[in-house]
C-alpha cells in the first residue's frame, strides 16, 4: 500500500477576530498591540463581582457571517461557559457557545481542478478571546498580558469535507476573502485575527468510515497548514501502514522542525462541563432583524465575479484573481469609474500590479496607491498623453512614491510627443541613419518596419507616438 | 439519573480540587441528593410551558459599541501576589 491507496479527510475550526471598537462583554478597545494590561478593565480581568453585557455589534457581525456563508441564522441563541484551567484564561471559563450558535448549516463554494465543491459549514458561534502568556526569558516564571483577553471571535466549524492541503487552502482564502468583503474582520493571520485548528484523518480510500482524527491548533499561516497537513496525512499513513493505530489528540505543529508533536495529557480528555452562562440573558433574533441586516450586506465576491463575466465581458480566470481579494476588487471598480475602460484597468492589475506585488512580498491591501490614481494612468494612456512603455515606468513610480500620473509625467519629462513637426524629424532621421532597413522593406519584408519604429522609439526615449510614427514611417517610405 | 464515586473524582480533578475521603463521600451525597431533586422536577408536565433561556424572560440586552477607556492599570494589579512590566508574574507554565 502507498500513499496513493489514502484518502485525507478534513474539517476546520477558523478563528476570526472580530473588528469592533470594543471588547465583547466590556468597553475595552480591541485594538492591536498597546502596553500590556492598558486594553483592560475589572470586567475582562474577571475581578469579582463585575458583571458581562453583550456587544451588539458582535451579535451583528456574526450574523453578516453567518448569512454570508449561506447559514441558517437561530431564532433562538444563548452563552455557554466552557471551563477550563489556563493562566490566559482569567475567569477558568472562557464564554462562548454550546448547544444553541448564532448561526448553522451554511456552506461555502471553492474552486477545484474537478470544479466547484461546496463545504458545509457545521456553524458559526461567537466567543471571547484568551490573553497572552509572555515567558520569562531566564525561565523564572511566565507574565500574563490580558490585552486581548475579551476580544470578540466567530469560531467558523467545517463539516470534515476537505480532501485535500490545496482544498484546504483554497477554502481557508475563500472565508478571509468573504469576511473582508463583508467587513467583519480584517483577517490579518501576521497579527493572529485569523487562526485554524484543522482535524485530519486519513482512511483508505473506497472506505465509508472516517480514521482517528488528530487536531492541529491555531496555525496561522498558509504555508504552515499546508506544511503541517502533509506532514501529519503521511505520518498517520506510515503509523496504520505498520500496523499501528492512531490516537486521538491534540498536536503542536513546530514550523522549525516540520514536526507535530502531543500537547496535553489524554488522560485529561476533553470535559469542558458547558452550560448556560447565568450572567447573560438570551439572544433573539426577529425576521426583520434578521433581513435588514441581509439586505445592507456588502456585494459578496460570488456576486462580484458575476458582474466582471456578464457585464464587463471578462474571462472568468481574471475575474476570479481580481475578485479573490477586496482589496483589488475595490480598486479595479474604482479605477475602471475613473478612466471607463475597465478591460484596461484589469490588464494593469492582472499583469504589472501582480507582478510588482510579487517582487515587493506585498499583499494586495499594501497597494501604496489609489484607486484614483491607477484611474488617471489609464486616462492618461487611452488620451495619448503617454504611451504604455512610459506607463509601466510611471506605474513603478506609483508604487515607489505614489502621487497622480500626471505629477509624475510631468516631473519626469514623460510626455508623449504627438506633434506631427516634431514626430516627422525623428522618423526623417531614423530613415536617413537606416538606409538597409529602407531597402529590405521596399524588398517586402514588412519586419523592417517594426524595426524602424523601434528605433524612432529609442530615439525618443520611448515618447512618441507610435500610432503616428507608424503613419508617417509607411507614408515616407510608399513615397 | 444517577452519579458514581468515580464521577465525583473526575469533576474534582477538572476543578483542581483535592477531595479527602470523607469529602468524597459528602459530595457523592450531596450531589445525589441535587440530582435527586432535578430528577423529581423533570417528572412534572410541561407540555404547554413555554422554553426558557435562564431564570429571567428578559432577552437581548446589549451594550453599544463605545469605547470606555478604564485607565489605570496600577489598580487593575494592585492585588497581584507578583508582577513585573505591568504585567501578572506566575509561577512557569510549561
Amino acid at each position: 500500500m502507498s500513499r496513493e491507496d489514502y484518502e485525507i479527510v478534513m474539517g476546520l475550526e477558523v478563528h476570526a477576530e472580530l473588528s469592533t471598537k470594543t471588547k465583547i462583554f466590556c468597553s475595552c478597545p480591541t485594538e492591536f498591540g498597546g502596553e500590556p494590561n492598558t486594553h483592560c478593565c475589572p470586567i475582562c480581568m474577571a475581578m469579582p463581582g463585575t458583571l458581562p453585557v453583550l456587544n451588539e455589534k458582535v451579535v451583528e457581525y456574526a450574523i453578516k457571517a453567518g448569512i454570508a456563508t449561506n447559514c441558517e441564522i437561530a431564532k433562538n441563541s444563548k452563552n455557554d461557559r466552557k471551563n477550563y484551567f489556563y493562566p490566559d484564561l482569567p475567569k477558568a471559563y472562557q464564554i462562548s457557545q454550546y448547544d444553541m450558535p448564532l448561526c448553522e448549516r451554511g456552506y461555502v463554494e471553492i474552486e477545484t481542478e474537478e470544479g466547484k465543491k461546496k463545504i458545509r459549514l457545521t456553524r458559526i458561534h461567537i466567543e471571547e478571546d484568551a490573553g497572552k502568556l509572555n515567558h520569562d526569558e531566564y525561565g523564572r516564571g511566565s507574565l500574563v498580558d490580558l490585552n486581548r483577553a475579551g476580544v470578540p471571535l466567530i469560531e467558523i466549524v467545517s463539516e470534515p469535507d476537505l480532501r485535500s492541503s490545496k482544498e484546504v487552502e483554497s477554502y481557508l482564502r475563500k472565508l478571509k476573502s468573504i469576511l473582508e468583503y463583508i467587513e467583519v474582520s480584517d483577517c490579518k493571520m501576521q497579527e493572529g485575527s485569523l487562526r485554524a485548528d484543522v482535524n485530519v484523518s486519513v482512511r483508505k480510500k473506497g472506505a465509508t468510515e472516517y480514521g482517528t482524527r488528530t487536531e492541529m491548533k491555531n496555525m496561522n499561516s498558509f504555508r504552515s497548514i499546508v506544511r503541517a497537513i502533509e506532514y501529519e496525512a503521511d505520518r498517520q499513513i506510515d503509523v496504520i501502514e505498520n500496523g499501528g493505530k492512531i490516537e486521538q489528540e491534540t498536536l503542536r505543529w513546530d514550523d522549525v522542525s516540520g514536526r507535530t508533536f502531543p500537547m496535553r495529557d489524554k488522560e485529561d480528555a476533553q470535559d469542558y462541563r458547558y452550560f448556560p452562562d447565568p450572567d447573560l440573558l438570551a439572544i433573539k433574533m426577529s425576521d426583520e432583524y434578521v433581513e435588514e441586516i441581509r439586505r445592507n450586506l456588502p456585494e459578496l465576491p460570488e456576486s462580484r465575479k458575476k458582474r466582471y463575466i456578464e457585464e464587463i465581458g471578462l474571462p472568468e480566470y481574471d475575474a476570479n484573481l481580481l475578485t479573490a481579494s477586496k482589496y483589488l476588487s475595490n480598486l479595479f471598480e474604482g479605477a475602471s469609474a475613473i478612466c471607463n475602460n475597465p478591460k484596461a484597468v484589469s490588464n494593469w492589475i492582472m499583469t504589472d500590479i501582480t507582478k510588482e506585488l510579487n517582487e515587493r512580498e506585498l499583499e494586495p491591501d499594501q497597494i501604496p496607491f489609489t484607486a484614483e490614481q491607477l484611474g488617471n494612468l489609464v486616462v492618461l494612456i487611452d488620451k495619448g498623453t503617454i504611451s504604455s512603455s512610459i506607463a509601466k515606468k510611471v506605474l513603478v513610480e506609483l508604487f515607489e512614491n505614489p502621487k497622480d500620473p500626471m505629477k509624475i509625467v510631468e516631473e519626469k519629462g514623460w510626455i508623449q510627443i504627438s506633434d506631427e513637426g516634431a514626430i516627422k524629424e525623428v522618423v526623417l532621421k531614423v530613415l536617413e541613419n537606416n538606409q538597409q532597413s529602407v531597402a529590405d522593406y521596399k524588398a517586402g519584408k514588412d519586419k523592417a518596419l517594426g524595426f524602424l519604429v523601434g528605433q524612432a522609439m529609442k530615439e525618443t526615449k520611448g515618447k512618441a507616438n507610435p500610432g503616428m510614427l507608424n503613419k508617417m514611417f509607411l507614408e515616407e517610405l510608399n513615397k | 439519573m444517577d452519579i458514581s464515586r468515580e464521577e465525583i473524582i473526575h469533576i474534582a480533578k477538572l476543578a483542581n480540587l483535592k477531595l479527602t475521603e470523607a469529602e468524597i463521600e459528602k459530595t457523592l451525597f450531596n450531589m445525589k441528593d441535587i440530582l435527586n431533586f432535578a430528577n423529581t422536577v423533570n417528572k412534572v408536565n410541561t407540555d404547554n410551558v413555554y422554553e426558557s433561556i435562564g431564570a429571567t424572560q428578559n432577552y437581548n440586552v446589549f451594550r453599544k459599541d463605545e469605547i470606555k477607556e478604564f485607565g489605570d492599570r496600577d489598580i487593575l494589579l494592585s492585588n497581584a501576589p507578583e508582577q513585573e512590566d505591568g504585567m501578572f508574574k506566575i509561577p512557569k507554565v510549561i
